[in-house]
């Protein structure tokens, strides 16, 4: 694949992440004003989440949209500053979207899993 | 900086790229503690309810405040974004930052009066 199809192929990528990501932020803003009400506790949080199949995909999704999305963000950052080569772009993009990633979805399995059926 | 450079920045469609980058940056670099304090719950509910406790503190009260208003803001700036790409649009739509970031100043609020109702 030639840059320009990658460079190509990465805008596209971080628009159709971008507009699934519009409805998932959306949810996650309202459960969060709701959820701040009479302050946070974990019992409260993992009573919601524990078990359920809806929120662990809901969260897993999303995890993974936000690792694919700040990955090509924080490349297009660091691109601009016209410091690093291509391929340490690259490098470091692909390192980051991987710790989202996997620090995101123990983060998830760490509220779905246990509890209820 | 040439005197038509700085004319630029005084625009508000820098304006709105400088917010774009900024939380979006704000939001990378969270995320990661986001992670690892659900990833608590791995350790069952009262790990995950002592940094909750934590977070009881003003500073982090604001922080989670700013927070809320840098994801609506990139949420905003997002759909902005998409809306210029591929929606069918005329004139030069200043009044969608204006109007995008009032309302994630809103919902933000109303987020900041439920943490402290």
């Amino acid at each position: 694949m030639s840059p320009a199809v990658q460079a190509a192929k990465r805008w596209y990528w971080q628009r159709i992440s971008a507009m699934a990501m519009a409805l998932f932020v959306t949810v996650h803003l309202i459960v969060m004003i709701l959820a701040i009400r009479g302050g946070l506790t974990a019992a409260e949080i993992l009573g919601r989440t524990r078990g359920s199949l809806a929120w662990g995909a809901f969260y897993g999704i999303f995890v993974v949209l936000v690792a694919v999305h700040g990955a090509i963000g924080l490349r297009n950052m660091l691109a601009e500053t016209g410091r690093l080569s291509e391929r340490a772009l690259s490098g470091i993009s692909l390192a980051a979207g991987a710790v989202l990633l996997v620090m995101g979805l123990r983060a998830v399995a760490a509220v779905t899993l246990g509890g209820g059926a | 900086m040439r005197r038509n450079d700085f004319r630029a920045r005084g625009h508000a469609g820098w304006l709105a790229f400088a917010v774009h980058r900024l939380t979006g940056l704000a939001l990378i670099l969270f995320l990661p503690f986001h992670f690892w304090t659900l990833g608590l719950a791995l350790g069952g509910e009262e790990a995950l309810d002592g940094a909750l406790r934590w977070y009881q503190m003003p500073v982090f009260k604001f922080g989670e405040w700013a927070l809320v208003l840098c994801l609506a803001l990139h949420m905003a700036g997002g759909l902005r974004l998409l809306w210029i790409e591929f929606g069918q649009w005329r004139g030069l739509r200043l009044r969608w930052i204006a109007v995008g970031s009032v309302l994630s100043l809103a919902v933000s609020l109303v987020f900041f009066a439920n943490m402290l109702g």
